[in-house]
């Protein structure tokens, strides 16, 4: 069976491997090479050596983004679980119209990072002028809880449908066991349902730490980094060191931080594969 | 017993009313502002509604459609979602399909590379990619597919490999034995048992492409082409006064679409992300 179908290979692998070429491996190959040049366009790369990587390093904007971005990351990470978690418990009740609020819980996952940027910093902005309070592009501690109420607005409804998907697996026998043997309502959630929802725990965590990591649009359109890189995410910096900044030292440099940049987040992967794996292990 | 867990639920129904209406909040304070005149909209007036002298009926509708070229964005950025999504569904279902049934090391090394590159920040290639997409001439919306099937590559043959490592190999031996070439014993028996990821996989890769900003930005060309994310990003981009009102308008049009889509497709929809998510 194999060799018949390995003589079709032009038919099979070809248009995707071709456009897998052009759209990924040489861009990134490519990518690896200039972080450790001077460039301003491909053709003008001069060798440097690890000299953009020491600067990418020493840049005050390039640690505080990360270090802001990691705090991010925590804060969206528990409230979107914590909050996405007690709306599913909540939806997968007998209520009336459970339908219909997992319907409004969703929609806001379907609306771009950008329109959705700009609808908050209008709302949020409104507020605080409100309060009388600084404005979101004058305000640090501001632009950072605007993106994560931002955050949790759009992503909690994703992570309720994975953990609804999750409580509906789980027998109801297991549920009405611990009941019979007297189990408080509390002792059957942290007992039974939790054990039980697991995996889908590790899906949702993952999800959230990846798109809280790689968050670029909504934090372009609600602050643009403002005042002066405070509200800089390590994406939002890494475009910003491209594009934004003249002088002929910053590409190799923003290309050095994209590199950075890509191994934490290849990390994260790792690790998350391996936590997945030692579960299905022990199930 | 019973009756004490029936007041709870409606309970709990009239919360979850009163915390659906908030959440639905934001989209209705966007409309509310369409309405209004230019000079209306201001910071601290967002949430009041438009009275009879600020009342601008669907001026700004007329505005975003006629001046600021929303059906244009419309049009391209759905020709750019169909067709990318089209493009991913046949070859990489293809691909992942040759992957799985020849086991060679060529082909590990890249199912691999695929997963890796589900991974990888697209900040990593922008540079570069846009660079090659120039060279290649790519940088056009009737092109875009070719980029999109090559970074949307490793999200789907993931998903499909995962489904077709299921998928018992005695048929495909049988139409094989049969007399069918390798392309019809796939489309006549391994396509269309496909269907359910299929419908996952655009759904992901749809909801991804039809929002995506920064990749269209960096390739296409600005004065010619843009894509709704990009023609709402221009207002703020441009320098001078923001027309808030025509920006609102162009919102509410963005998000209609998305609405509607939603509210027909909404069983496949949420399907689709669930099993994404089982598999992802």
């Amino acid at each position: 069976m194999q060799k018949a179908i390995k003589r079709y290979w032009p038919i099979f692998v070809l248009p995707t491997l071709a456009a897998f070429i052009i759209g990924f491996i040489i861009p990134f190959i490519q990518g690896v090479y200039l972080a450790f040049c001077q460039f301003t366009t491909v053709r003008d790369a001069t060798f440097n050596g690890i000299s953009n990587f020491i600067r990418a390093l020493s840049d005050n904007t390039f640690t505080h983004a990360f270090w802001y971005n990691c705090a991010f990351v925590v804060v969206t990470t528990i409230a979107i679980n914590v909050g996405g978690l007690v709306v599913a418990l909540i939806l997968t009740k007998a209520i009336r119209g459970r339908n219909i609020f997992r319907t409004v819980f969703f929609m806001p996952n379907l609306i771009g990072g950008i329109v959705l940027g700009y609808i908050w910093q209008i709302l949020l902005n409104c507020v605080l002028s409100l309060l009388e309070r600084p404005l979101l592009n004058l305000d640090a501690t501001a632009g950072f809880w605007g993106l994560v109420i931002l955050m949790c607005w759009q992503q909690i409804g994703y992570m309720m449908i994975i953990y609804v998907a999750g409580l509906q697996s789980i027998p109801d026998t297991l549920v009405e066991a611990a009941e019979i043997d007297g189990a408080t309502r509390w002792q059957t959630f942290w007992r039974v349902k939790l054990p039980m929802l697991m995996p889908s725990i590790t899906i949702c965590l993952f999800l959230t730490i990846t798109n809280s990591f790689k968050l670029f649009d909504q934090n372009m359109a609600l602050t643009g980094g403002q005042p002066a890189h405070q509200s800089e995410l390590l994406a939002y910096n890494i475009y910003y060191t491209f594009y934004g900044r003249s002088g002929p030292q910053w590409r190799g440099i923003g290309q050095a931080k994209a590199v950075i940049f890509c191994a934490i987040v290849v990390v994260i992967a790792l690790v998350q594969l391996r936590l997945t794996r030692r579960r299905e292990v022990q199930q | 017993m019973k009756r004490k867990t029936q007041r709870a639920n409606c309970l709990w129904s009239v919360v979850m009313t009163i915390v659906c209406v908030l959440y639905l909040y934001p989209i209705f304070m966007v409309l509310m502002n369409s309405l209004k005149v230019e000079n209306a909209i201001s910071t601290s007036t967002a949430f009041e509604l438009p009275t009879a002298e600020t009342f601008a009926g669907l001026a700004n509708y007329e505005n975003a459609i006629s001046v600021q070229g929303f059906l244009s964005s419309l049009f391209y950025t759905t020709f750019i979602t169909v067709t990318s999504v089209l493009a991913i569904l046949i070859f990489c279902s293809m691909f992942a399909w040759y992957i799985t049934r020849v086991n060679t090391k060529v082909t590990k090394a890249l199912y691999l590379l695929c997963a890796f590159s589900m991974v990888v920040p697209f900040q990593m290639v922008m540079f570069t990619l846009s660079s090659i997409a120039d060279t290649l001439k790519l940088n056009t919306p009737w092109v875009l597919w070719i980029i999109y099937l090559g970074f949307g590559a490793g999200l789907a043959v993931f998903m499909f490999c995962g489904f077709m490592r299921s998928v018992p190999i005695d048929m495909e031996e049988a139409s094989l034995i049969d007399g069918c070439s390798p392309l019809q014993t796939y489309f006549y028996i391994v396509f269309p048992l496909l269907r359910p990821t299929m419908i996952s996989v655009a759904v992901l890769e749809a909801m991804w492409i039809w929002n995506d900003y920064l990749l269209p930005t960096l390739i296409l060309d600005l004065e010619n082409y843009k894509t709704i994310s990009m023609l709402i990003q221009m207002f703020r981009g441009s320098y001078g006064r923001v027309e808030m009102g025509p920006m609102m308008a162009c919102i509410m049009l963005a998000i209609l679409p998305i609405i509607v889509v939603y509210l027909v497709g909404q069983k496949y929809i949420i399907k689709g992300v669930v099993a994404g998510a089982v598999k992802g």
